[in-house]
């Protein structure tokens, strides 16, 4: 080792050896705290290695800013075991800023739910100061801790590093990719079912799809512990589960009363009643609310407005969705309805739940076009397919009305009718039972 | 050095983290029996168990990509105010969660004065859910985090008050890809010219059966040029997506003057009334204009303005617009209705008005 200067790290030339921002400089004022206030002081203030990486990357930046084009490219780069992860970032301006010419970021997979203790954030500083460059993005769009800029020699330290603490790389390219949910049961009354479990139950067992990328294309799951989607699964999601509950919504008449009394009777008919998407509240004569529960679609919505008043049913489950993606290549989908009602307590439960998305992600493995994201397939194939390979029944939940094109052989319709007769009759006799 | 100090060390394939672990106290007890929860400010939740505990949630806004030194100073306030406990939104905003009520305004206090602003609960404009960029995207037409920085200083007022008819969650995107997803309000590039083609360097960068095969209008087709196979693109067929761009960086779709921004409202994630919808086009073809995207800024204050004006508590973008008209909609946000609002992708005839129901 040789002798430090506190100049270390620095840029030879220019103020102090720094890039001139003029560009980034205009993003430091107003009220909302400013990402480039935090790569400068990396830069002013950060571990040596933090100071020159940052300074270059502002460089780059700012360049970006001047010329309205980005300068990274993507390459290969790994850890041992591993075949995704990391997103590899090399510069084409690395003539100009050479000390962020590699710039990758390792995509880590969070607690479920995104909790944490003070503890662990500073454990990941520290990994992260002397490893790479001081930059961390809680999370990325793809539900990441996003570790932000590290050389390729340094990619394997900060892992191994990172490993050691608990956590693990996340999902890039054609592959099982990162999950999110919901703070859910930890802390929301809303909530319909363990997402921690359900989460990490089907991650947990198809890790060998994300660490080593050989599935068509990528494949992601969401958890939303209810209609309100805070994961915004629906949309995003290969595979979405969303809690929901098939008995009656809970009322705490008096509830209702104190909130009819607080907010008004007209606005809670404008606000509440009103807006029921199928009609099916009332409010009586006496400030008690009245819910046709056969008519519920489980929207969520008066329960938002009524937090003490209303909740979820008891008999609770999910709903699981298949085939959201944003547009590329055939354009947008959103989730299909596809298992209208999962029971998710026992672990009898959880094991079928784990069962079902293994299926669902070995379907797409074997079926699914290169470059296709399984709502693509499913659209290509037609659902009635989809659903013969899974071994599931055709179900009203599925659609928003039965088909209106004539373009169908319907020869064994009367067999088809007779399965849906027997199922029914099935499912009485089981409730009968049950009785 | 052994062989032994030369081996690898091979990953500990732990997978998802148990949150138990880092999980606060209260909210470990109480996990699955949650009672009822309000909002006693904006930017504080109160849940209260069916234990009868209670939990404070203190919300305050981020800039995403930290500094060590800004995590270390929220650790630092989570240390002091909140038992060494927190967690983030799926909108990177963090939170704060107290168990005793006399620590509540001080952490509120405290977050203030350190520039993170407290909101982003209830009736708000929440942070922008938002993508990369030029700081580390491969591929992107714009900044994500800059034009954030410059949206959220506009609405920071937004932010820390409940006073929107809903939520109103903002999205933006670099490319046409859309990472940052569906929003109320989507600011998303859209580019306005077909891909310039380096073709010296298609046959040895790109794998053209690929790019010739991702192209969702059957526009690129394999081609000798100069004596070299390349690709070349139908620009009549081309609808400037950027879908090629990925595989084949050659085929450069970005240009300092082609790349546009369009902005897209209505979009819902939850199902709460009505079915989750995706957003729709406003306006096209704004420039991209940093560092302060002023155009970009000026359509937004607009939109906003309008729906928070006119919307009825509870209503979405997209239920607000569904109910007024789309007339309304562009003659309060003063923006143009062209022909290329007509959807012409598959499907598109769903979009058309098929009825007699009209607006005036």
């Amino acid at each position: 080792m040789t002798d430090r200067k506190p100049t270390d790290g620095k840029p030879e030339g220019g103020s102090e050896g720094h890039h001139p921002t003029p560009h980034l400089d205009q993003l430091e004022d107003g009220p909302w705290p400013s990402f480039v206030t935090g790569l400068k002081r990396l830069r002013d203030e950060g571990s040596p290695g933090n100071r020159k990486m940052m300074n270059d990357l502002l460089g780059q930046l700012n360049h970006s800013y001047e010329n309205r084009l980005g300068y990274w490219k993507g390459g290969t780069v790994s850890v041992f075991g591993y075949g995704g992860g990391i997103i590899p970032r090399f510069s084409e301006v690395a003539d100009k800023f050479p000390e962020s010419k590699e710039f990758h970021t390792l995509r880590v997979m969070p607690p479920a739910g995104y909790h944490y203790t003070t503890d662990v954030l500073r454990k990941m500083c520290d990994i992260w100061e002397e490893h790479g460059s001081g930059l961390i993005a809680f999370h990325g769009q793809s539900g990441d801790i996003m570790f932000q800029g590290c050389t390729t020699e340094n990619t394997q330290k900060a892992f191994d590093a990172l490993n050691e603490i608990g956590f693990d790389l996340g999902g890039a390219g054609p592959a099982l990719r990162t999950a999110m949910s919901c703070v859910g049961h930890a802390r929301c009354e809303q909530s319909c079912y363990d997402e921690v479990r359900a989460h990490r139950t089907i991650i947990n067992s198809l890790l060998d799809e994300m660490h080593r990328p050989a599935l068509p294309y990528k494949f992601k799951f969401k958890f939303s512990g209810c209609a309100n989607d805070c994961v915004n699964a629906i949309h995003r999601a290969d595979f979405a589960v969303i809690g929901t509950w098939r008995d009656d919504i809970k009322i705490d008449q008096e509830k209702v009363k104190e909130h009819v009394a607080e907010k008004g009777r007209k606005y809670t008919i404008d606000t509440v009643v009103s807006m029921c998407p199928t009609r099916a509240i009332s409010l009586n004569d006496d400030d008690t609310l009245e819910i046709d529960n056969k008519s519920c679609v489980r929207c969520m919505h008066c329960i938002n407005v009524m937090t003490k008043a209303l909740s979820p049913g008891d008999d609770r489950g999910v709903s699981i969705l298949i085939g959201g993606k944003r547009a590329l290549k055939i354009g947008d989908l959103m989730g299909i309805m596809v298992v209208p009602f999962m029971k998710l307590e026992t672990d009898e439960d959880f094991e079928k739940l784990e069962e079902f998305a293994e299926n669902v992600v070995e379907f797409f493995a074997d079926n699914a076009l290169e470059h296709e994201r399984i709502g693509e397939t499913i659209d290509r194939i037609g659902l009635p397919a989809f659903l013969e390979a899974m071994d599931i029944d055709p179900d009203p939940n599925m659609v928003n009305h039965p088909r209106t094109s004539c373009y169908v052989r319907t020869d064994d319709f009367d067999d088809e009718a007779a399965k849906w007769f027997e199922r029914k009759a099935r499912e009485a006799g089981l409730q009968i039972s049950a009785e | 050095m052994t062989d032994q100090a030369q081996k690898p060390r091979m990953p500990d394939e732990v997978g998802v983290p148990d949150p138990f672990q880092y999980m606060h106290p209260v909210l470990k007890a109480n996990y699955g029996n949650w009672d009822w929860h309000d909002r006693p400010r904006p930017g504080v939740l109160r849940h209260v168990s069916k234990s009868g505990d209670v939990i404070y949630t203190v919300r305050a806004g981020t800039q995403r990509q930290m500094d060590v030194f800004t995590i270390r100073k929220l650790a630092d306030i989570g240390d002091k105010y909140a038992d060494g406990h927190i967690r983030f939104t799926t909108r990177s905003n963090i939170e704060y969660m107290v168990a005793d009520e006399a620590k509540v305004a001080p952490l509120i206090e405290a977050l203030e004065s350190e520039g993170f602003p407290v909101g982003g609960t209830g009736a708000s404009v929440s942070m922008i859910s938002h993508t990369q960029g030029w700081l580390h995207c491969d591929i992107p037409g714009t900044d994500a985090s800059g034009v954030v920085k410059g949206l959220m200083d506009m609405l920071h007022k937004e932010f820390v008050q409940e006073k929107m008819p809903n939520r109103l969650r903002i999205t933006t995107s670099c490319c046409q890809i859309n990472c940052g997803g569906q929003g109320d309000i989507a600011v998303n590039v859209q580019y306005t010219k077909p891909p310039k083609i380096n073709h010296d360097l298609v046959a040895n960068v790109c794998e053209r059966p690929a790019v010739v095969a991702r192209c969702p209008v059957a526009a690129i087709r394999p081609a000798m040029v100069n004596g070299k196979p390349s690709l070349e693109v139908d620009e009549k067929k081309c609808v400037c997506c950027g879908a090629c761009y990925p595989p084949c960086p050659p085929m450069q779709i970005n240009g300092d003057d082609s790349t546009k921004i369009a902005v897209w409202v209505g979009g819902k994630h939850s199902n709460a009334r009505s079915k989750p919808t995706f957003h729709k086009l406003a306006v096209a073809n704004l420039p991209n204009n940093a560092p302060h995207w002023p155009e970009v800024k000026e359509v937004v204050r607009r939109i906003v303005e309008a729906y928070k004006a006119d919307a009825k508590h509870w209503e979405r973008m997209g239920e607000w617009i569904e109910r007024i008209g789309w007339n309304r909609f562009f003659e309060m946000t003063d923006l143009a209705f062209t022909k290329h609002h007509l959807d012409t992708w598959t499907g598109a005839r769903k979009s058309m008005n098929m009825s007699a129901h009209l607006h005036f």
